[in-house]
């Protein structure tokens, strides 16, 4: 059972887990976005300082499984100093995958890549989505 | 304890999950069907799908005379006084929403209150919101004790003459309470309220003799105690009935229709618009029929000792706690639960890849969870068909879950 387990929690989830990165608010004239997932009660407020089109800094707080909160702290790490755009491709890259589809891997997805295992655990998805949906509503909103 | 034989009416049990026996401990959010409601299902589909009360032919009669039947034996298990007193629906929530919509708007107005308590599912906590704001009466909140149960002191301080609806739920989906309806009702109509029940978690786990609770109406669905889903249970009051309108319009609920007026059927047909749940309501009667066989009074003792064993099984892994009331003749077989350090749905699928299924969220009770101050928790819920293997099952799996998330930390 154990390694099906791990094939989820990687070491480097829990580690995300356990020491968040990006915690917190950006309290100046940041996008602020709240989401929540209603099925199981997981929230995420992320914060985003964008500037000339480039994610300058980003911050989370909230509560949720260790999968949702890792998520959280990978994406929020991943996008700092991304362009718009960039952001959204890594999105869609993320969404790829926890569908189970062949992703664009030229990119390099860093800790990203550790919740691939995901896929395989259908009622977990939308725990590692939720924080790159509230980023892609954040970022749609600047862009208009 | 029930004999284990019971197990072998419900197929789906005799499976493996993710490489080990399926331990189903998810009842609370719906139960597993006996072969006995499956079997009726398939004979009706083969052998008397019709139409209900309109057909002159013999197929239309058997059709009527089963979904009638079934309303009789729906009757006779809630100890209604009369057919007409029972309405079906397509479950709980679609019970609550039609008092709320019919009864309440008739009769709720500025200035009035509604009660419920801090225990409620959302289901019977919206409709009354809805309500509320529509008529611009007040709706009130009964405090809960720090066990998780309710005071009779508070509940008298809480309704009012200005009451006119108490909504209650007779067992916690989340803590598992079973609460003093008798009593409460007995309050609401001190002060002239009319007293709802919601009886989703307590239909299939106890007895209910709806002349001695006295309630004025009872919700249920068929789904939590063996039937299908998307049937379900209104019982009102016959002269309560008899005065509201229906909020469904249209085909099977009318008496004469006119190009610009209409008149409605009678008791309990008026409420019924559209061909109704026939399937459902058949399901629902085997379901009844194997429950009584069994016997609610012996599934009612077989879950306090589910729940009094788990209790004290599961106390014994370090970092547990147990929510609701700490004596288990007080609750029903509902155990709901944190193991400090992880996340209940973190628990949830340790479990489940021991092929155990529990329920982890918020389980629709949102002012609940605010209340015990956790987004989430988990729970296993027990019915007549859980053993004690299963809660040695559950208990080695939390074992399991603490260990693994203290190894990764």
């Amino acid at each position: 059972m154990s390694s099906n387990l791990d094939q989820l929690y990687r070491q480097v989830i829990m580690d995300h887990y356990k020491n968040p990165r990006n915690k917190g608010s950006i309290e100046d004239g940041a996008l602020t976005i709240d989401m929540n997932n209603p099925t199981c009660g997981d929230r995420i407020h992320l914060t985003l300082q964008v500037e000339d089109g480039v994610v300058q800094n980003a911050k989370f707080d909230g509560e949720g499984c260790s999968i949702s909160m890792s998520s959280a702290s990978m994406m929020t790490q991943a996008i700092k100093g991304k362009k718009i755009e960039e952001a959204l491709q890594l999105s869609h890259i993320f969404s790829d995958m926890m569908l189970g589809k062949e992703y664009d891997d030229s990119i390099d997805l860093g800790d990203i890549e550790a919740l691939n295992g995901v896929a395989k655990f259908p009622a977990r998805i939308k725990c590692a989505t939720l924080a790159w949906k509230a980023m892609e509503k954040g970022v749609s909103e600047e862009q208009q | 304890m029930l004999s284990k034989e019971i197990r072998s009416y419900f197929p789906i049990l005799n499976q493996e999950i993710n490489g080990h026996p399926l331990v189903y401990l998810d009842s609370g959010a719906t139960s597993q069907k006996p072969v006995q409601v499956i079997e009726a299902i398939k004979k009706y589909y083969e052998f008397e799908n019709s139409n209900v009360h309109r057909g002159v032919h013999t197929l239309g009669n058997r059709a009527t005379e089963s979904y009638e039947g079934a309303r009789e034996k729906v009757r006779k298990f809630i100890n209604a006084k009369s057919t007409k007193e029972i309405i079906f629906t397509r479950g709980t929530t679609t019970s609550l929403n039609t008092v709320a919509q019919s009864y309440g708007r008739a009769n709720v107005k500025e200035g009035d209150e509604i009660v419920i308590t801090h225990m409620e599912h959302h289901s019977n906590i919206i409709p009354w919101q809805q309500l509320a704001k529509e008529t611009g009466a007040t709706l009130k909140y009964i405090d809960l004790e720090a066990d998780g149960t309710l005071s009779l002191e508070k509940v008298r301080e809480t309704i009012t003459d200005k009451t006119k609806i108490v909504s209650i739920v007779y067992v916690s989906n989340v803590l598992g309470t079973m609460n003093p309806i008798k009593e409460i009702t007995q309050i609401a109509h001190e002060h002239g309220a009319i007293m709802v029940v919601d009886g989703a978690q307590a239909a299939p786990h106890l007895k209910i003799d709806v002349q001695n609770l006295d309630c004025d109406f009872l919700a249920f669905s068929g789904h939590k105690m063996c039937g299908p889903t998307g049937i379900g249970v209104l019982y009102g009051k016959q002269a309560l009935l008899e005065e509201m309108e229906p909020i469904e319009f249209g085909g099977e609920m009318i008496d004469f229709v006119g190009l610009y007026e209409s008149t409605w059927k009678e008791l309990p047909w008026k409420f019924e618009g559209g061909t109704p749940i026939i399937a459902g309501a058949i399901g629902l009667a085997a379901a009844i029929d194997f429950l009584e066989e069994i016997g609610l009074d012996e599934i009612e003792k077989h879950e306090h000792e589910l729940a009094a064993l788990a209790m004290e099984k599961m106390s014994t892994v370090n970092g547990l706690s147990i929510y609701g009331p700490v004596d288990p003749s007080k609750r029903a077989g509902i155990v709901t639960f944190n193991l400090d350090d992880v996340h209940p749905h973190d628990v949830a699928t340790v479990l489940d890849m021991s092929g155990i299924a529990v329920r982890a969220g918020h389980h629709c009770a949102q002012p609940l969870m605010k209340w015990l101050q956790c987004t989430a928790t988990a729970r296993a819920s027990f019915y007549l068909y859980n053993t004690e293997e299963d809660i040695d099952r559950l208990v080695e799996g939390l074992r399991t879950a603490k260990e693994y998330f203290s190894d990764v930390f």
